[in-house]
């Protein structure tokens, strides 16, 4: 992983004399942050075995419900004018809801977890339409914006928080019983029940937590962009499974570290930029994108020696 | 038969030490089980069955497939509840089922199934949600390693702490799963068929291992098919058949014959002898030379003639169903030939094996058999698509007369050619299965445990239809360890670890059988024994 970002460090020099600025990299690593929450969300549901793929529209419509409730009507909103402070805790709590009924319908009704949270990842994206009624929110409740926009000793909020984020996920799946039990889970949940890991109460737990980060990664959207834009997320769930397959998480479970998903994520936005700035099209991003997750893929299949599912 | 000097208990009740009085103050077993039964739907898995195990003492259980092994253990596990009867651990009622952590204080088994992580190093999987004292506190890799160091060398055991579990051998990763249940404080390790899936050099060194454990006083249940580890480890043995609790006896007061007979005992309705129906003189119409596959099967070779039935027996490990898979092409062997009608095909296609002229029922119908939502037709003409009409098309007509046909010809028990084969019994399914092989009139049939999970009046009617067969001139290679599907056959080769030990002719003594599959060398008796 390392040995790769240093690489593309190298190339971008080369590239062009602009990117190997502090500030050029400080933005790069800003346009990363709210990917990077949803790749450490969807890495601890990896790890953990199962899939989430409604983070990408939780983005959206966590803080699109915060803030309808909050902004009057004019603005978009419901009309139900509730305290601006609310805003952020309504917003994560939706997210807290969406992972708690994904967990509610993957662990207790035991249903397909890609496809439960495909279901959602429409439903939600359908609600959000419905609630904003297609319109984007360009009124925003203080919070949303000073998260979005302030410095602490010369750098954006966001990166800090991001930072912190994953520090703590680090530490926590690494050095404390309850984050290790996500790997136990991952790699062989009937093993792990039978040490004594309450392997459903955890996976829920993971759910929720997801939830909640998406919805915090779209606090930091919204603040950042000014916005909460009709279609904020949409396709953004792509780049985040590439990101953790290229960070060394398993899609098989049990595998993988949050470093290394942390360093996916920075190599998917370093190598946008050094493509930016040796001109190549948008247009191609695409395409180089997927191309990446197939090497990624292939790679892994042959340096771990297992077929994956 | 030997006077056995043992508690024979064919209705059950305590299986007390022969020719002990019981001692006036006694130490509580491990785990006692009292008049066990436990039954699904009509069939009993256990009737009225007991054990006991002393502390410190390696018992065994054994006794055929089906005989109800699994289903104690899992209630001694605590994994079910018995419907009627008792478990006691050291005097005291078992723990309720929830109580997950009493059990584990208890009792840990070992299954054939892996049960490590096997992304996780070896400590972490010692210590598996006991990395540390409280969950609030960081866990200290360095100590981890260090405690799983001197646990490893406590017990004489060279695996490497930080080496990941999936790179564990079968009898390495039996062992941290016993070191592990230990750690958490069990002092009665149960083992099921732990050296199933051994090599030789493996189960020497798990015997030492079980020694070791056996010096530091830990109980243990073991259950195995060959016998031969029940005379060189264990202390007392338990049989079990038919879900009913035979008898128990110190080991050292029992031969290897006597123990053979406590497991097969008298069998029920037995089908005569066939006569046999071979050409001798045609030429083989299936032969396989120098059959071998790296850890699984060595050196086999034999030959079909056509209208011949010979069975291919042993037990689980014996490699007689990779054997198979490899005839029939749904597996790869490594070197060896197989020729099917005189011409040789390559293994590991399927497609190959049926264009030369062989059709088989493979072990599982559910995994490989049928497809259960499509109709009893389809599935019977699986193999003769290409029967059916011209350039790729299916003749819906042709189908169904051929279906209707395979019905009325094998009896099965259906509403239509339409019915989705799903929805038949497991003997009627085990029919359509049948009939899909015979589709192509094969001059080599090859039955994979064709019996499994079929009623008493089906299996009948499916060996008579390969009793049939045979005397059309087709070959036909049965295997299986069940004794009835064997006796339909001409003769038997038995397997050992891979290798084939004995031939043994029509006419054999159930004793024979069993004791050749499991191991032990019983009085041979090559001549034809005519019993009827």
């Amino acid at each position: 992983m390392i040995p790769v970002l240093i690489l593309l460090l190298i190339v971008g020099r080369f590239v062009d004399d602009a990117f190997f600025t502090s500030k050029n990299l400080l933005n790069v690593t800003l346009a990363q942050t709210e990917l990077g929450l949803i790749v450490l969300a969807e890495s601890l549901v990896l790890i953990v075995g199962k899939f989430d793929l409604s983070l990408e529209s939780t983005i959206g419509f966590a803080p699109a419900v915060g803030i309808v409730l909050v902004v009057p009507e004019a603005a978009g909103g419901l009309g139900t004018e509730w305290p601006g402070a609310l805003a952020i805790p309504i917003c994560l709590a939706v997210g807290a809801l969406v992972g708690a009924f994904n967990g509610l319908l993957i662990l207790r009704f035991k249903l397909s977890a890609f496809i439960v949270t495909l279901g959602m990842l429409i439903m939600l994206r359908g609600l959000m339409t419905g609630v904003t009624e297609g319109k984007s929110l360009f009124e925003l409740p203080d919070g949303f914006s000073y998260l979005g926009n302030t410095k602490w000793f010369g750098v954006r909020a966001a990166i800090w928080l991001v930072g912190i984020l994953y520090a703590l996920g680090i530490v926590l799946l690494t050095w404390f019983r309850h984050g290790r039990a996500l790997y136990a889970i991952g790699g062989n949940e009937d093993a792990a029940r039978a040490a004594g890991i309450r392997t459903t109460r955890i996976t829920w737990i993971v759910f929720i937590l997801a939830g909640v980060l998406g919805a915090f990664a779209g606090v930091l959207m919204t603040g950042r962009l000014g916005s909460v834009g009709a279609a904020q997320g949409d396709g953004m769930i792509f780049l985040v499974f590439a990101a953790a397959v290229i960070g060394g998480i398993s899609l098989d479970g049990g595998k993988g570290t949050l470093f290394g998903a942390l360093c996916g994520v920075w190599m998917l936005g370093l190598i946008t930029n050094i493509l930016t700035f040796g001109g190549v099209d948008a247009r191609w991003l695409k395409a180089i994108y997927g191309a990446i997750i197939l090497v990624a893929l292939v790679i892994t299949r042959i340096t771990s020696g297992k077929a994956q599912d | 038969m030997t006077a056995l000097p043992v508690t024979l208990n064919p209705g059950g009740g305590t299986g007390a030490m022969a020719g002990e009085a019981s001692p006036a103050i006694a130490t509580p077993a491990v785990v006692e089980a009292v008049a066990v039964t436990k039954r699904y739907g009509g069939t009993a898995a256990l009737d009225d069955v007991a054990i006991t195990v002393a502390a410190g003492e390696t018992h065994a259980l054994v006794g055929r497939n089906g005989a109800g092994k699994s289903t104690l253990v899992s209630i001694i596990t605590g994994l079910q509840a018995p419907d009627e009867g008792r478990v006691l651990f050291h005097g005291e009622p078992a723990p309720s089922l929830s109580d997950r952590g009493g059990w584990r204080s208890l009792v840990a088994c070992v299954y054939q199934k892996p049960n490590v992580i096997p992304t996780l190093s070896v400590a972490e999987n010692l210590f598996l949600n006991r990395q540390v004292a409280s969950a609030t506190r960081p866990i200290s890799w360095k100590r981890l390693r260090a405690d799983a160091r001197d646990l490893l060398e406590s017990y004489g055991v060279d695996i490497d702490p930080s080496a990941t579990a999936d790179m564990l051998t079968v009898e390495q990763r039996q062992f941290v799963e016993i070191a592990r249940a230990l750690t958490a404080g069990a002092r009665f390790v149960i083992l099921d068929e732990p050296t199933a899936a051994l090599e030789r050099p493996a189960i020497a060194k798990l015997y030492t291992h079980l020694r070791r454990l056996q010096e530091h006083g830990v109980t243990i249940l073991y259950i195995s098919h060959h016998l031969r580890e029940v005379f060189d480890l264990c202390d007392t043995v338990t049989v079990l058949r038919d879900a009913r609790h035979i008898g128990t006896a110190p080991v050292a007061s029992l031969t290897e014959d006597d123990l053979v007979s406590m497991m097969t005992g008298d069998t029920v309705s037995r089908r005569p002898w066939r006569t046999p129906t071979s050409d001798t003189a045609a030429a083989p119409a299936l032969a396989v030379r120098g059959l071998a596959k790296a850890g699984r099967y060595d050196d086999v070779s034999f030959e079909l003639r056509p209208g011949e039935i010979v069975g291919l027996a042993g037990v689980g490990s014996s490699g007689k169903v990779e054997v198979a898979r490899a005839i029939v092409g749904t597996d790869r062997a490594d070197q060896g030939t197989v020729e099917i009608g005189g011409t040789a095909v390559r293994t590991g296609s399927v497609a190959a094996t049926l264009r030369a002229g062989l059709g088989f029922v493979p072990e599982d119908r559910h995994a490989e058999g049928l497809v259960p939502l499509l109709s009893v037709a389809e599935n019977a003409t699986l193999t003769v698509t290409d029967r059916l009409g011209r350039a790729g098309f299916i003749s819906g007509g042709a189908r169904d007369r051929l279906a209707a046909k395979a019905i009325a010809d094998l009896d099965i028990r259906t509403d239509g050619p339409s019915q989705p084969v799903g929805s038949l019994s497991g003997g009627n399914a085990q029919k359509v299965v049948m009939s899909r092989a015979l589709a192509r009139q094969p001059r080599v049939l090859v039955l994979i445990t064709p019996t499994a999970g079929v009623d008493v009046q089906s299996k009948e009617s499916l060996l008579d239809v390969v009793d049939d067969a045979a005397a059309q001139g087709t070959a036909a290679l049965i295997v299986s360890d069940e004794l009835p599907d064997l006796r339909v056959c001409d003769r038997i080769l038995v397997m050992n670890e891979g290798r084939i030990t004995r031939e043994i002719s029509a006419g054999w003594g159930d004793d024979e059988l069993v004791g050749a599959m499991e191991g032990i060398g019983t009085a041979t008796t090559d001549t034809k024994e005519l019993n009827q």
